[in-house]
């Protein structure tokens, strides 16, 4: 309990302090020059672990240089040595006559080769904190033990920021499962959220020209698990995930016209979305944060107005007259209280916010462009979105906008299509959909256009939405 | 609390066990007794009965003839054949021509009740030479979706545009034409105006666009005459292109209102 109100001060001060300090988007990330160093050298496993290090290696790397929340201390700069136990740690000499106080790095002379603390806390490596451990294969089980180093502790005996043993299945994936763990325990000390267990749910195009066929598929964060959700062999498209992340609801053709679909992510099944008839267009539905009601685009009244229902079709009433196309109604996750979404209601399609009630529309893009695709970010006050502003017809790249203020970043630089945003849990990250490649493929990165991932290479994948 | 669990548990076993003991003791319920073959009703005296009713011969080629050939006894009201015949005597003979393989019912009535018997009449194609393409089916043999593909023709729209103008307006004239007609010739079809767009715009802002493209293609068609009820729309918004390049060409044959045929 200590801890959580130490966490939640220390979050508002460092917060409190950013928003003071600089931009509009210090909510989303921090700047680099703060971020402490971290070192994350190799481990070493024996016997049969050793087959599946290199997976571990690699995921526990990406993991945390992904995080956004640390200045990565490049291999090359590391000592030659890499201590695979706390124990390891030598004492240098002068921290050892010389007693120095707790929380300064100790400037030493003497080389340890990587045996003291200060081999990695002096140049070049200049770190911070570094990881070690060692795995091995015990039981038929994968077993990591590990160790988060702090180095600006004198004495290396108490200098364990974590120290943790995982063990999961003899495997690439048990591997994986550990460098998850190891990366969650060390984002989560520093305050931010894990991306390890978030899902991606995305649309997956198959088929041919004529008979094109679409299904909703959901994965993990690094494109692992795969998985097939729908089996509708129909279009199905423009998936939404619930907040708690259990229901996806989504725009399916199978049953002719375009309609709502609501489906169980654990068990597949349809939950039953109905008072469809009568419109020609019921689709791009989204979840309110509550996760009772979804919003969604209707030419109930002509095409297409904004509607509002609770998850099974009732209760079904208007948010905005259909005078102009209005499209990809978003609630604000933090308030409940606006929508972000786009319209064409004055000329090409921009994004706009108003009031969950319909009432104080403002466009917030300045006319230029197309804009589409908005997407909170999960403190309500930041929108990623898709803009041609500056480029032709159709060459979307993604932006972020601090709604109230107006001001914009560009993340992407016209490496192909950028389009469909959407935030994660953590809110440094977005997911998107881009065709640098060639093909529309799904991708991943930091909200200052950084450490791009591509999450998707089979086939052609679009439309992502980042849940829990 | 944990006692309780532990009742609970025993209690389910019990009932368990019970439950499988009794349907040990009591055996399986007998089958049901089968049931009475149908007996034919004992004929009434004045009832018509059919002595005869046969097709000679009863496998033709197609274009050549059978003969049916019938005869009732007893007392009947009215006698007749099935497959546009209608009534006829209580004996007699008839030639068919019929084009596919037909089964022909043969009604009496009378005051001692009704007989029906059956004939059989099978088609079979006759033999084509081998290589000989088949003569182009005539215009009124044609299927909805080839009348449709054959005289209608797509209406293209501007970029992010609904209106209806220029060419797309001869377009739609020529087809709302063609539409009364195929819909006079189908009576139970009704068509369906598909709204389309290019891959530029945002693929969620299309399908607004789409629909908007096939409802304005659907109302020129109905202000032309085109019944309405006939006509409904849908939009594929850019989820079903004709073809994916990057170029003005394919953009604007993407940007259209096609017709098919309505689920």
């Amino acid at each position: 309990m200590k801890r959580i109100v130490w966490i939640i001060v220390s979050a508002t001060v460092f917060l409190t302090a950013l928003a003071a300090q600089q931009s509009d988007f210090n909510v989303v990330l921090k700047s680099g020059g703060n971020l402490p160093a971290l070192a994350v050298p190799d481990l070493r496993g024996d016997g049969q672990s050793q087959s599946f290090m290199s997976v571990f290696n690699q995921t526990l790397w990406t993991d945390l240089s992904g995080s956004g929340i640390f200045n990565m201390v490049p291999r090359s700069q590391y000592p030659l040595n890499v201590p695979q136990q706390l124990s390891d740690f030598k004492i240098a000499p002068q921290a050892q006559n010389m007693p120095a106080r707790r929380g300064q790095a100790q400037p030493s002379s003497a080389d340890g080769g990587g045996m003291y603390l200060s081999d990695w806390a002096a140049p070049p490596a200049k770190a911070n904190y570094v990881t070690i451990g060692y795995a091995a294969a015990e039981h038929n089980l994968f077993v990591v033990r590990a160790w988060l180093v702090d180095l600006s502790i004198p004495n290396p005996v108490h200098a364990d920021a974590l120290a943790r043993t995982y063990s999961e299945s003899l495997d690439a994936a048990g591997a994986r499962t550990a460098a998850h763990k190891f990366g969650c325990d060390i984002v989560e000390k520093f305050g931010s959220t894990c991306m390890y267990g978030t899902h991606i749910f995305y649309v997956r195009r198959s088929g041919s020209l004529k008979t094109p066929v679409s299904e909703i598929w959901m994965m993990d964060p690094d494109g692992q698990n795969q998985k097939q959700i729908t089996h509708l062999n129909a279009i199905s498209d423009f998936p939404a995930v619930s907040p708690d992340g259990s229901k996806i609801s989504f725009t399916s053709w199978v049953h002719g016209n375009p309609g709502i679909f609501v489906y169980s992510v654990e068990t597949g099944r349809d939950l039953g979305f109905y008072n469809q008839r009568g419109a020609s267009v019921m689709g791009e539905p989204s979840f309110t944060p509550d996760g009772k009601q979804i919003v969604f685009q209707s030419s109930l009244a002509g095409c297409c107005g904004i509607y509002i229902a609770n998850l099974n079709g009732s209760n079904m009433h208007a948010v905005t007259a259909a005078r102009t196309i209005d499209s990809e109604p978003k609630v604000n996750p933090k308030t409940g209280a606006e929508i972000a979404f786009s319209s064409g209601r004055s000329g090409p399609e921009q994004i706009y916010r108003m009031n969950i009630d319909g009432t104080d529309v403002q466009r917030l893009t300045d006319g230029t462009g197309e804009a589409s695709n908005p997407s909170w970010h999960p403190d309500g006050q930041v929108l990623a979105y898709a803009w041609t502003r500056g480029y032709m017809a159709g060459a979307f790249n993604i932006f972020i906008m601090n709604v109230a203020t107006g001001q914009y970043n560009q993340l992407t630089h016209s490496e192909g299509k950028n389009e469909n945003p959407s935030w994660a849990p953590d809110g440094k990250h977005l997911v998107f959909m881009s065709n640098r490649t060639g093909r529309e493929e799904i991708w991943s990165m930091l909200a200052n256009g950084t450490e791009a991932h591509q999450l998707t290479t089979e086939g052609v994948n679009l439309h992502p939405v980042w849940g829990k | 609390m944990f006692k309780r669990k532990i009742i609970l548990v025993c209690l389910a076993v019990s009932v368990a066990l019970f439950a499988d003991g009794c349907k040990k003791k009591v055996p399986a319920p007998p089958p049901p007794p089968p049931a009475p073959a149908q007996t034919a009703a004992p004929a009434t005296p004045a009832a018509p009965a059919v002595a005869q009713f046969s097709a000679e011969p009863s496998s033709i080629e197609r274009g050549q003839s059978a003969t049916l050939r019938w005869e009732v006894t007893g007392e009947s009201t009215n006698v007749s054949i099935n497959q546009g015949i209608g009534t006829v005597r209580s004996a007699g003979s008839q030639q068919v021509t019929p084009t596919s393989s037909t089964t022909y019912t043969l009604t009496a009535t009378g005051t001692g009740g009704t007989v029906t018997a059956s004939a059989t009449v099978s088609v079979v194609s006759p033999a084509q030479p081998a290589v000989q393409a088949p003569p182009p089916a005539p215009a009124t043999h044609q299927t909805v979706e080839e009348r449709l593909s054959s005289d209608t023709q797509d209406a293209y729209f501007d970029y992010d545009k609904s209106e209806v103008n220029g060419d797309a307006r001869d377009a739609l004239t020529k087809d709302a034409a063609a539409l009364k007609s195929i819909l006079a010739d189908f009576p139970n079809v009704v068509v369906t105006v598909e709204g389309h767009c290019d891959e530029r715009g945002s693929a969620e802002y299309n399908i607004g666009l789409g629909d908007r493209r096939a409802s304005s293609a659907k109302e020129f068609l109905v202000s032309l005459g085109v019944p309405p009820d006939r006509l409904k729309t849908i939009s594929y918004g850019k989820e079903r292109p004709q073809c994916t390049e990057s170029t003005e060409s394919c953009w604007q044959k993407n940007r259209r209102a096609h017709l098919s045929v309505g689920q």
